[in-house]
């Protein structure tokens, strides 16, 4: 018995004995030093702990014995481990917490970028900026131009950035090329961009000095990311003085796939009739077209994501002839025909290792009659890339994987005393490796490249890219961007030379910004030089592929600034742009080196926006000044030493919101270029020089009114109504 | 007695006893942490009960209602925040209300929860944000009604998201008014299962009936 009794009280001895305490305490700082307040201190799986105060100070006693983990875990920084040995004596512990890398914190690459994201919070434009701009139409090119870098180039469709060419900047969508972004346009008449800000999640416009990711553009990328999974299913319909609109999106049951589908109709007859226009139209513009669209959420990590879009459009214009005496007009008719697709799927293969693949097929035709010409040209681009993201500790990444593209180009020209046809195909690959190297959260280094091959010109290419950013303080950064940007010529000089090189461009770009919540401001300096640009002075007139060579070069340099506050006056939100470009190239059919035709020293924006909450109507008004541009004047000696008018350009818009029943309504109405100035793009001339006539806008003003209405119709709405 | 048996027996108890002590420290620190979390006035004294609740649920890994307090106190500092710094809030918050699911699937309380995290997150950003999470939260708590309809906490919710959505959007004071007294109706009856379960809100939605009856 005597034996029992003492097992007994052994084994309560043993018990008891576990229970010894230990006392921890100690103080948690932050890596400059400060005391951590609040933070919670603690022995993994017990209730032992306690939070630190304001000094940063802890003091608590363990139960347990032996090997333990002690944790501090505090919002925003990393959670801490330690493996301790409690045995009943004090422990003392002075423990450094890391912030943990938010995007707040962390310094990111931002030479050339500005980025527009509902997701991630240090970004210069909300998706929701772009379609509320006034004078931009709900385009999104046009809400770009109010931007830096950007030129106001109103003759033609794209962006021109930096003393580049509209063909310069290439459209990315969900990692795909999209070959033609904007609808087929007249000469001197600009066309809009195709896709629709509401498209949209993301847009990073990227002046210059980009990722290894992007290719065959040597100004500029503008890479948009579409919608995920809408939040409910919906129906939407809009009328607007140009047109109708409808759609449906449909959301599963179980909220991880949905389907889509709308259809646009525009008719800018009834309008013209209106507005009297400067143009006459033959044709007046109609462009019928829809799209469809596919998401499913295969796992937690991964989405498949189709989009599909077709569109037809037609136009005509009829000009005088300046070369006629006896009253004798130029016609021009245009129909085009667009399909665009887009498969893509993004997964994680393990914690460490994400990777993207994407197809995509698109189809243009422009059907062309300039007067009793007939001219069919026809572009076929099938794509597909594969791209794989390793990150590696806290914040590096390494990125890699290879693109294909299969381009061909047809085009069959025919008279009445002449016919000829080109046909060309590229296969056109490229490799990418490049990696995010952050040495801290304060220093980030980009290094990389592509390589590239062409199988119709037969040349390769190795695109070296560097950026470095360097956070100076909490709220800025300074980062420097070096990259060689390769693009093939374009379509017209292929036929004629498939093999030209590539045209060339190198940017040294160097960037200070300041991001608060609300404020940002935003200095950039660049340097680039174009060298290979591809030159057609006819030297043999029955031999122009003689004279097609890469013999032309140039440079752009200049200076940035933006400034965005939403911050000084309540509900008020305005932000000033200012561009100076310096830029010269010899191309084309330029005999020297000039100042192109669509660049222009001085760029200036001021966008304002006023909400008022109380009746939710939002007003806004634009404001764009630029200097003269070059035209070509044959009666001077000097090549493009005229220059046009400075530009101004003021446009505002007003939308109000309002709920009827389940329905929101947005109804919109702005006035482009409300002051009715004449903006002179250029002249036109007659072959000798005589007559000329000004290259303007289609009309002073251009009028736009629209009621936009989305309905939801799930039962997520009801819940809504009903409460 | 066989010696065997009674050194068995000697174990069981002990056993038992450390169990039993368990079980009856988890109820002591929660009412304990739950007592703190009534008199929090400020976000340092919210992040000390979160704290508290975070070292129960560490220690406690098959309970819910630690996790969903550590939630609770998280939603309750987000809406004394601004910025960013509440999707910093609410992002821990739903994380443990996630767990919370995990751990007591189907739990009205717990839908109640995530709807009063979604709504959180349109502070953030009003403008952009209503349609979205408004949605959200909407759906929530239509389903932690479905699961027990005697809760009153997502009548205060969906009285609570009609009375911040201006009028023009369809929400308001008269709109919320209905859903509140339905709520406080809710809330005299309302029993809650243990000492340690979910009870509270009662004196918010009194609070906010008051103001909609102010004309």
């Amino acid at each position: 018995m005597k034996r029992i009794s003492t097992s007994v009280v052994g084994l309560f001895v043993l018990i008891s004995g576990l229970h010894a305490q230990t006392k921890i305490s100690g103080r948690v700082f932050d890596m400059s030093k400060h005391p951590v307040a609040g933070a919670n201190v603690y022995i993994k799986d017990s209730y032992d702990g306690s939070s630190t105060s304001a000094d940063g100070t802890f003091s608590f006693s363990a139960a347990d014995t032996g090997k333990a983990t002690l944790v501090v875990s505090m919002i925003t920084y990393e959670q801490w481990e330690k493996t301790v040995w409690l045995k009943g004596t004090d422990l003392v512990f002075n423990i450094s917490v890391k912030e943990s890398a938010n995007q707040l914190k962390t310094v990111v690459i931002s030479a050339g970028t500005i980025e527009a994201s509902d997701e991630k919070k240090v970004t210069v434009l909300k998706p929701l900026d772009i379609v509320t701009t006034a004078g931009a139409q709900g385009d999104i090119t046009g809400a770009l131009k109010t931007l830096p870098g950007t030129q106001q180039v109103g003759e033609s469709e794209g962006l021109f950035v930096r003393g580049g060419t509209g063909n310069e900047t290439k459209t990315i969508i969900d990692g795909m090329v999209v070959a033609k972004p904007y609808f087929t346009g007249i000469p001197d008449i600009a066309a809009r961009g195709r896709f629709s800000p509401f498209l949209f999640k993301g847009t990073v416009f990227s002046t210059g000095g980009y990722s290894a990711q992007y290719g065959q553009a040597m100004s500029s990328a503008l890479v948009l990311e579409t919608q995920d999974l809408p939040d409910r299913s919906s129906a939407t319909a809009a009328v607007t003085s140009v047109g109708v609109g409808a759609g449906i999106n449909k959301l599963s049951k179980d909220s991880t796939a949905s389907i889509g589908g709308d259809f646009n109709y525009t008719d800018l007859g009834p309008y013209y009739k209106l507005v009297p226009q400067e143009v006459s139209w033959n044709t007046t513009p109609i462009f019928a077209g829809g799209s469809l669209n596919f998401r499913k959420k295969i796992s937690d990590t991964g989405i498949l994501k189709f989009y599909g879009y077709g569109n037809y459009s037609q136009l005509g214009v009829v000009r005088p002839n300046l070369d006629s005496t006896n009253g004798y007009q130029d016609h021009f008719e245009l129909r085009n025909q667009n399909y665009y697709t887009n498969l893509t799927y993004k997964d994680n293969l393990n914690d460490h290792l994400k990777y993207y693949v994407g197809a995509s097929y698109s189809y243009n035709q422009d059907d062309l009659k300039p007067d009793n010409l007939h001219i069919i040209n026809t572009n076929q681009l099938s794509q597909g890339k594969l791209l794989f993201t390793r990150s590696f500790g806290s914040l590096s990444l390494l990125r890699f994987g290879g693109e294909f593209q299969n381009n061909r180009d047809i085009s069959n020209f025919s008279s009445p005393y002449y016919s000829n046809k080109y046909d060309i195909t590229d296969n056109y690959s490229a490799g990418i490796l490049e990696t995010d190297l952050y040495l801290s959260s304060k220093i980030v280094a980009r290094i990389g490249g592509r390589a590239e091959y062409s199988s119709l010109q037969k040349r390769s290419n190795i695109a070296p890219r560097t950026s470095v950013a360097f956070k100076t303080s909490s709220n800025s950064q300074v980062s420097f961007a070096y990259g060689d940007f390769y693009e093939r010529p374009v379509t017209q000089y292929l036929f004629e030379q498939p093999t030209l090189n590539y045209e060339r461009a190198t940017h040294y770009i160097l960037n200070f910004q300041h991001v608060e919540e609300n404020r940002t401001f935003r200095v950039e300096a660049y340097y680039k030089k174009y060298t290979e640009l591809v030159t057609s002075l006819p030297t043999n007139p029955l031999m122009p592929q003689d004279s097609i060579h890469n013999a032309g070069s140039g440079y752009a340099r200049g200076v940035e600034l933006f400034w965005r506050d939403k911050k000084t006056f309540r509900n008020w939100d305005y932000w000033v742009s200012y561009s100076y470009l310096d830029t010269k190239r010899q191309f084309q059919n330029y005999p020297s080196m000039v100042e192109p035709t669509f660049a222009t020293p001085h760029t200036a924006s001021l966008v304002v926006k006023r909400f008022f909450p109380s009746i939710l109507v939002n007003l806004g008004a634009t404001y764009t000044y630029a200097t003269g541009r070059p035209y070509f004047n044959p009666n001077n000696p000097v090549f493009l030493g005229d220059h046009t008018p400075d530009y101004h350009k003021v446009g505002i818009t007003g939308s109000y919101v309002r709920k009827f029943g389940n329905t929101f309504s947005v109804f919109v109405i702005g006035v482009d270029n409300v002051l009715g100035r004449n903006n002179i793009y250029g002249y036109r001339y007659s072959t000798d020089g005589s007559r000329s006539e000004a290259v303007t806008a289609t009309a002073a003003r251009m009028y736009f009114v629209g009621v936009f209405l989305s309905f939801g119709i799930d039962r997520t709405q009801d819940v809504l109504n009903n409460n | 007695m066989n010696t065997n048996k009674l050194f068995l027996l000697t174990i069981a108890t002990a056993l038992s006893l450390q169990v039993f002590g368990q079980n009856k420290r988890y109820l002591s620190s929660m009412e304990k942490n739950l007592q703190m979390m009534d008199t929090c006035k400020t976000l340092s004294s919210y992040q000390q009960t979160a704290n508290a609740f975070e070292r129960v649920a560490n220690a406690e890994k098959k309970e819910w209602l630690p996790s969903y307090y550590l939630a609770l106190c998280n939603a309750f500092m987000a809406g004394m925040s601004s910025g960013d710094k509440i999707d910093e809030y609410c992002d821990i918050s739903e994380k443990y209300a996630v767990k919370a699911d995990t751990l007591s699937p189907n739990n009205s309380e717990v839908y109640a929860l995530r709807a009063l995290i979604y709504s959180m997150r349109i502070g953030v950003n009003p403008m952009l944000r209503g349609a979205k999470f408004g949605g959200k939260s909407a759906e929530m708590t239509a389903k932690a009604k479905e699961l027990d309809p005697n809760n009153p906490r997502p009548y205060l919710l969906q009285g609570q998201n009609k009375f911040y959505t201006p009028e023009q959007f369809g929400g308001g004071k008269e709109r919320a008014l209905p859903l509140l007294e339905e709520a406080v109706r809710k809330f005299d009856n309302f029993k809650p299962a243990s000492p340690i379960a979910p009870n509270w809100g009662k004196q918010r939605a009194k609070q906010m009936l008051e103001e909609c009856r102010k004309k």
